[in-house]
């Protein structure tokens, strides 16, 4: 699925829209670094409270779809920076990571 | 010993500890490396993750280093070598969920334990080797084909 349609859908708004025609196949959930570059698959999701340089890092080695921050959470203008530098897609979600998730779940595997 | 192969590309990397604004960057020029002599995504993903644990050891436990890319012509290999205080017990260093990481650094989503367990299962041949009190060096290899020839 198409990354501009999920954001739409699920009704999360974008930060930095580097590639937005990117696809989606999945989502992972994770705040531990290590657990996300075991565990995550390219093309997913990225949910994470955590919003520091190195989440662009892992973000762009584990070659996600995107990184939603949920809870309204936002990343310094620094790490947006990088993030539109790196080409990483980062995104901001109202509702809690639970609540995004399920929302992705939904929507991806009707 | 089967007879060295030939040194496609060599790039040395400065490691600072605890510099986390920095850290990630030696991955991800690695990374870069890596996409232009047309290395496999596969190939890329494995270095750039093995690379990224090994950073981030350096900068949260060491006093610093340098990380070596060495490509040659069947496979890539990267070593990590720094000054510090050693791992006493590797084996248990190795072992998922086994961390000594800060609070510090575990709110910022490190100390989960994994690293070197990820440096591990994304590399083809894996050695650590350290002394207390002097450092540490990781050496973790990729084969890039089938190594029988
Ligand atoms: N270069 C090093 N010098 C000294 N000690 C190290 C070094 N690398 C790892 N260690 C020790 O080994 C432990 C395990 O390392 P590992 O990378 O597996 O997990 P972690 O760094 O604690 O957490 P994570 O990597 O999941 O964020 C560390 O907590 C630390 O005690
Ligand atoms: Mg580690």
């Amino acid at each position: 699925m198409e990354l501009r349609k999920v954001i739409a859908e699920i009704g999360i708004t974008t930060l930095v829209g580097a590639d937005l025609a990117r696809e989606v196949r999945g989502g992972y959930c994770s705040d531990l670094l290590s657990d996300v570059l075991a565990h995550a698959q390219a093309g997913d999701l990225w949910i994470t409270h955590q919003r520091h340089l190195n989440v662009i890092a892992v973000a762009k080695l584990r070659d996600v779809a995107g990184v939603v921050f949920p809870r309204g959470l936002r990343p310094s203008a620094d790490v947006a920076a990088r993030a539109q530098a790196e080409g990483v897609n980062l995104l901001i979600a109202e509702g809690t990571a639970f609540e995004v998730a399920g929302k992705l779940y939904r929507f991806l595997h009707p | 010993m089967p007879s060295p192969t030939r040194v496609i590309h060599k790039r040395i990397y400065e490691v600072a500890p605890r510099d986390l604004e920095r850290a990630g960057t030696v991955s991800t020029a690695v990374r870069r490396e890596l996409l232009a002599l047309g290395m496999t995504p596969d190939i890329v993903r494995r270095a750039s993750i093995i690379c990224f644990e090994g950073e981030m050891n350096m900068v949260l436990y060491s006093e610093g280093g340098r990380i070596i890319l060495l490509v040659r012509d069947d496979r890539v290999e990267l070593l990590f070598s720094d000054r510090g205080p050693g791992i006493a017990d590797i084996d248990l260093a190795s072992q998922p969920g086994y961390s000594t990481a800060p609070d510090w650094a575990r709110e910022l989503g490190f100390g989960a334990g994994f690293g070197i367990n990820n440096m591990e299962q994304n590399s083809d041949l894996f050695k650590i080797r350290s002394r207390v009190g002097e450092g540490t060096v990781v050496r973790a290899t990729i084969l890039l084909g089938i190594p029988f020839f």
